[in-house]
Formats: C-alpha cells, sequence, structure tokens
C-alpha cells in the first residue's frame, strides 16, 4: 500500500525525539581556547621555532621581532618558543593539581551526604577549619613544609582541595537522598554504595563538574604564583610563573619576557573559566 | 492456599517534634498467595507507613514492633542486609509519583538492567533482552527503541508501566502498591489497574493496593482493610465490606461515593477531620464524628472483632450497623 492511499499522513517510523541542543556560546568559546591550549600542550615542538632552553648569547634582550615574536631573555631563550612550551606543564598543573581533589573529594562528598549524621558534623567542622584560611596561605604553607617542587605543590593543593568537591557534592546528595528514587532504590533491595555512586552521585555531580573548570583556572594561577614565589615549578623549566619571576628585573627595559606569559595565563584561565560557565549554563538547561 | 504474609500486633512509632508517636496501632492482617488486599483510608491513616513498616523503608528514628512474618519469618528485627535480600527479590513496590521514582538521568533500559543484575544472574545480553521483555509485558510499544530513553520522554502512565517493569523484574512474590494510580489521569489509571491485575494473574503474584480511591479497590482487589487514625476498623472481602459495611467509617465512605446503580441522592460527606498523630483518644478514634457513638465509645476502644467468617469490624455499633444500612440500601 502506498502512503498516498491513505487519509493522513502516516507518523515517520524513526522520529528524531533526541532534540538538539542548542549551545551556550560560553562554551563554544571555552572549547576552543582549550582545544587551542591543549594542542600546543601536547605538541609544543610542532609550533616552537626554537629549543626553549637553548641560550643563544648573540641574541640577549632582543625585542620582539620576525625571528622572534615574543622577544629573547637575558640568555637568548627564545620567548615565544618558552610560552609554547610552558603550555606543556602548566595544563598538567592545571590537570593534575585538581584531578585527585576532584575525585578524592567527590567520593568523600557522596559518602557524607549519603550517610549524614555524625559524619557529616565532623565533616562539617573540617571544612570550617579549612576554609578560614584562604586557599593560597595553606598550599604555601604546606609546600613551606614540605620543600618547594611540582610534585609537593601537587600534594599540597590536594590536601586542601578537595573539600570544595566535598562540600558541594554532599550538599547536592543531601537534597537527593531524599527524593523517591532514592527510596526507590532501596525497595529494590540495591546497597547503599549502589544507591549512593550509581543512582545518586549522577544526580548530584554537576556543580562539581562546573567547579572543576574554575578549579583548574584557579590552579593554574596557583601554579604559576608559586612558580613565580620559587616554591613550584623550577627554573630553567619553562612555566609561565617561572617566566615572568625571570622577566621581572628587565621590566622597564624588556617588558616582553614578562607581558607573553602573562597574557598566556589570562587566556588559558579564560578558557576555563568560559568553559564552567557555559557547562553550568548547558545543566541549567537540561533540567 | 498457603499464607504469604501475616501481621500482627504492627505498630510503628515516628519521631516527631512532638516525640515519638504511633502512625500505625495494632494492625493485623494476613495475605495468601497470589491474594489481593486493598488498604483503603484517608491521607495521614497511616496505611502508606503500615506498607514501609512491612520492608522497614522508614526514616532512621522510627520504632517498629509487633510481628511481620514472611513464609513464616520474622522480619521485624532482622537485620537491614537479610532485609535487603528480600527487598525487590520477594516483596516489590511501586510508587506514587512515577516521575520522581524513576531516576532522572538514567536511561530506561538502564534502570531496568539494574535490577535484573541485583537480583537475577543473568548476563550482560540476557539482561538487555529481558529488559525488552518487560517492558513489552507491561505494554509499551516498540520496547527495544524506548529501552534508551530517559524518564523524561515518557509519559506519565508509561513511566508507571517502567517503574512496574523495574519492580516485576526479580518476579517477586508479593507487589506492594502505594496509590499507583493516583498521579495518573482516570483513563490511565484503569488502563494500569489492568495492567496490574493481568500481572498479578499472568505472574502469580500477591499485591497489597494502596489507596484512598474505593472504587480501585473494588475493581482490583478481593480483599479490604479499611484504616482509621492508625488502625484497621474494618476488614473483610470487598463483597462483604461494600455489601455490608460494619463500621460507620466505612459505611460513611461509601455513602460519600456516587453510586450509578441506585436512585440518584445526596452524597454524604463525614462532619469533622480525622485526629492527628498527637491527640488520639482513649476509646475509639472515629467516636467523635461518629452518629452512632455512645457513652462506650468515648472511654473503651472496640476491638477488631469477626461478625461473620472473614469480616472483622472495630465497633461497638456493628450490629446496629447491619439494619442500617440495608435500610438506607
Amino acid at each position: 500500500m502506498s502512503a498516498g492511499a491513505l487519509p493522513f499522513e502516516p507518523a515517520k517510523a524513526t522520529p528524531t525525539r533526541r532534540r538538539k541542543l542548542a549551545l551556550p556560546g560560553a562554551l563554544i568559546a571555552g572549547l576552543l581556547i582549550l582545544a587551542f591550549s591543549l594542542t600546543l600542550a601536547f605538541f609544543p615542538s610542532l609550533f616552537a621555532p626554537f629549543d626553549p632552553l637553548k641560550f643563544d648569547y648573540k641574541a640577549i634582550l632582543k625585542p620582539p621581532s620576525l625571528a622572534h615574536p615574543f622577544g629573547t631573555d637575558n640568555f637568548g631563550r627564545d620567548m615565544l618558543s618558552r610560552t609554547i612550551h610552558a603550555y606543556t606543564l602548566d595544563m598538567q598543573i592545571a590537570f593534575f593539581a585538581t584531578i585527585v581533589p576532584m575525585l578524592a573529594g567527590t567520593a568523600i562528598g557522596t559518602i557524607v551526604g549519603y550517610y549524614g549524621g555524625l559524619l557529616e558534623t565532623l565533616f562539617g567542622r573540617l571544612v570550617d577549619g579549612v576554609i578560614t584560611f584562604p586557599f593560597i596561605v595553606l598550599v604555601i604553607a604546606i609546600v613551606a613544609v614540605l620543600g618547594p617542587g611540582l610534585a609537593n605543590m601537587y600534594v599540597a593543593i590536594g590536601l586542601v582541595g578537595w573539600v570544595f568537591y566535598a562540600r558541594l557534592v554532599a550538599g547536592e546528595m543531601k537534597v537527593q537522598k531524599r527524593l523517591d528514587y532514592a527510596d526507590a532504590g532501596r525497595v529494590m533491595g540495591y546497597g547503599d554504595m549502589r544507591i549512593a555512586f550509581r543512582h545518586l552521585l549522577p544526580n548530584a555531580v554537576s556543580p562539581a563538574l562546573v567547579y572543576w573548570m574554575t578549579d583548574m583556572a584557579l590552579c593554574i594561577l596557583l601554579g604559576t604564583s608559586l612558580g613565580y614565589l620559587g616554591l613550584g615549578a623550577q627554573p630553567p623549566a619553562a612555566e609561565w610563573g617561572v617566566l615572568i619571576a625571570g622577566g621581572k628585573n628587565f621590566f622597564t627595559t624588556a617588558w616582553w619576557i614578562s607581558i607573553f606569559p602573562g597574557i598566556a595565563i589570562v587566556l588559558t584561565g579564560l578558557g576555563f573559566s568560559l568553559l564552567g560557565n557555559g557547562l553550568a549554563e548547558l545543566m541549567k538547561v537540561k533540567r | 492456599m498457603s499464607t504469604l504474609l501475616s501481621v500482627s500486633g504492627l505498630t510503628t512509632r515516628l519521631l516527631t517534634p512532638a516525640g515519638l508517636l504511633a502512625a500505625v496501632e495494632d494492625v493485623d492482617f494476613t495475605l495468601d498467595e497470589r491474594d489481593s488486599l486493598g488498604l483503603v483510608g484517608e491521607s495521614g491513616s497511616g496505611k502508606s507507613v503500615t506498607m514501609r513498616s512491612l520492608l522497614r523503608l522508614l526514616p532512621q528514628r522510627a520504632e517498629v514492633e509487633g510481628s511481620v512474618r514472611w513464609r513464616g519469618r520474622e522480619l521485624v528485627g532482622l537485620p537491614e542486609n537479610a532485609l535487603r535480600a528480600l527487598r525487590g527479590r520477594e516483596i516489590a513496590m511501586i510508587f506514587q509519583e512515577p516521575m520522581s521514582a524513576l531516576n532522572p538521568v538514567l536511561r530506561i533500559g538502564l534502570q531496568i538492567e539494574e535490577s535484573l543484575k541485583v537480583h537475577t544472574d543473568l548476563d550482560r545480553a540476557g539482561r538487555r533482552a529481558r529488559a525488552v521483555e518487560l517492558l513489552a509485558l507491561t505494554g509499551i510499544p516498540t520496547p527495544e527503541r524506548r529501552l534508551d530513553d530517559f524518564p523524561h520522554q515518557f509519559s506519565g502512565g508509561m513511566r508507571q508501566r517502567a517503574m512496574i517493569a523495574i519492580a516485576l523484574a526479580a518476579s517477586p512474590a508479593l507487589l506492594l502498591a502505594d496509590e499507583p494510580t493516583t498521579a495518573l489521569d482516570v483513563t490511565i489509571q484503569d488502563q494500569i489497574l489492568h495492567l496490574l491485575a493481568r500481572l498479578r494473574r499472568e505472574m502469580g503474584m500477591a499485591m497489597i493496593l494502596v489507596t484512598h480511591d474505593l472504587a480501585v479497590v473494588a475493581e482490583s482487589c478481593e480483599r479490604v482493610a479499611v484504616m482509621y487514625a492508625g488502625r484497621i476498623v474494618e476488614r473483610g472481602t470487598v463483597r462483604q465490606v461494600f455489601a455490608a459495611p460494619r463500621h460507620p467509617y466505612t459505611l460513611g465512605l461509601l455513602r460519600s461515593v456516587p453510586d450509578g446503580d441506585r436512585p440518584r441522592q445526596k452524597l454524604r460527606s463525614i462532619e469533622g477531620t480525622p485526629p492527628g498523630l498527637g491527640n488520639r483518644t482513649r476509646g475509639c478514634a472515629f467516636q467523635p464524628r461518629c452518629g452512632f457513638a455512645t457513652a462506650q465509645c468515648a472511654t473503651d476502644r472496640p476491638p477488631l472483632a469477626d461478625i461473620a467468617p472473614g469480616h472483622a469490624a472495630a465497633c461497638w455499633q456493628a450490629g446496629r450497623l447491619t439494619d442500617l444500612s440495608r435500610e438506607a440500601a
């Protein structure tokens, strides 16, 4: 039978049920900046014209030119190459300094929020204790005890950072565990861990994911600050904070040494923030 | 038929700002295999708490006393993990709000498979196939295509069907249905009730249906228990209770529902409101609203006593009531 013989248009066999979401502009901008940053981070040698560590005594403190678009530093190292190579290290900092606190904090927050009671009270005191101190002061204090260096910086950030994720997730879990579907899981005889992690957590995790993006931006700032202060990455490694510190003595005569790594920090931080905002918007739409 | 569930002296106290208060008191009933019991009452009469007490799905600060025997095994005082082994596998439950009882971020298929994963030893492919079967069984068209949908892509009736599919995954012997049709519109209500009746027949399940809708009980249950202020005030077969109610509250409920078979008459409401948890009296809780009350009703609580085989009522005036209801009819 042909469709024309029917008195009405038959419904299409496969209706497009999944409708396309309009992606927020902030998300797209954030993703583009992040893609740019990640490309440079993974393949710095493809883009950097020079070896970032190679001294060139014939080109010391040269202002930006065609040969050296970002100029050179007091050892004649090409600043464009150093800034590009710093992407590798700084993106690593953004990822590694946040991934452990994010996972640990989310897991702890899930358990704290799900069980509540005394556990929650103790956790609340701990959070109060931690947030009394400015984040950066605590981290610097821990690094000062452990000694400078990247590894110790990760440890210091990890020791403090998980608290913020745990607090976000615990708050959401407290809401989720009172909803009917949590009860439905209990009725079905599911275990506590299955209910908490598999059923409730997917509903509670989005604020933590959004915060993760912000946290990466914060950790780049923190990592570069520590690098600048000599507590994080150590010279001669190419890291934005280290680069800016290297240029600070020449700032009045050779401004380009510090300016370009600074712009890279701002751009990358902006990218993560835009991504976080975009994600927040997207998840709000989804709800 | 053998007894599946036998509840006696069930009392559940919940912690409220005013202290521990009994939401359910001294509830007795039994349920045979393949039996169906309707638990009827107003909001706050304790019917949902009764059901939740069976599986101990109560707020943390709640006390359950009395005896709940499941296939001869005492459930009150059973450790949590032993009880968990029973939940879903032997006794399953469906809820009033199918939207909120389904996880909003997990696909329907995954939620059914989750139940199969916990309660059966099917492998991944087997679970997937069974999930399709369960959805088909509950009357969802093109189930294999619907598995990957999220709950918000389902209509209200379909969500309740999916909820039923999840509950039936482990082929339980008893289904507790807590107002399963209240949130649905009338035509869908009817479909879901028929579905439940058919599944009960096909799977040999017993069911306890909690509702405030007498018509729903009449349509889908064999026996009925009427609850008022935390107690069962009358129980019997649907035929017995609906034809000759022996408790003034049941009579009042029946009179407040229109009946197409009788000449039109004014619907009568029951004056007053049920007592709150905090101020339940020594005597019969219904006494202040009751047209049959005597001095005895205010001081002594009537026990739930047999009137005919299988028919019991908790009323001192049960004898007078028979005659009156015959007059009214």
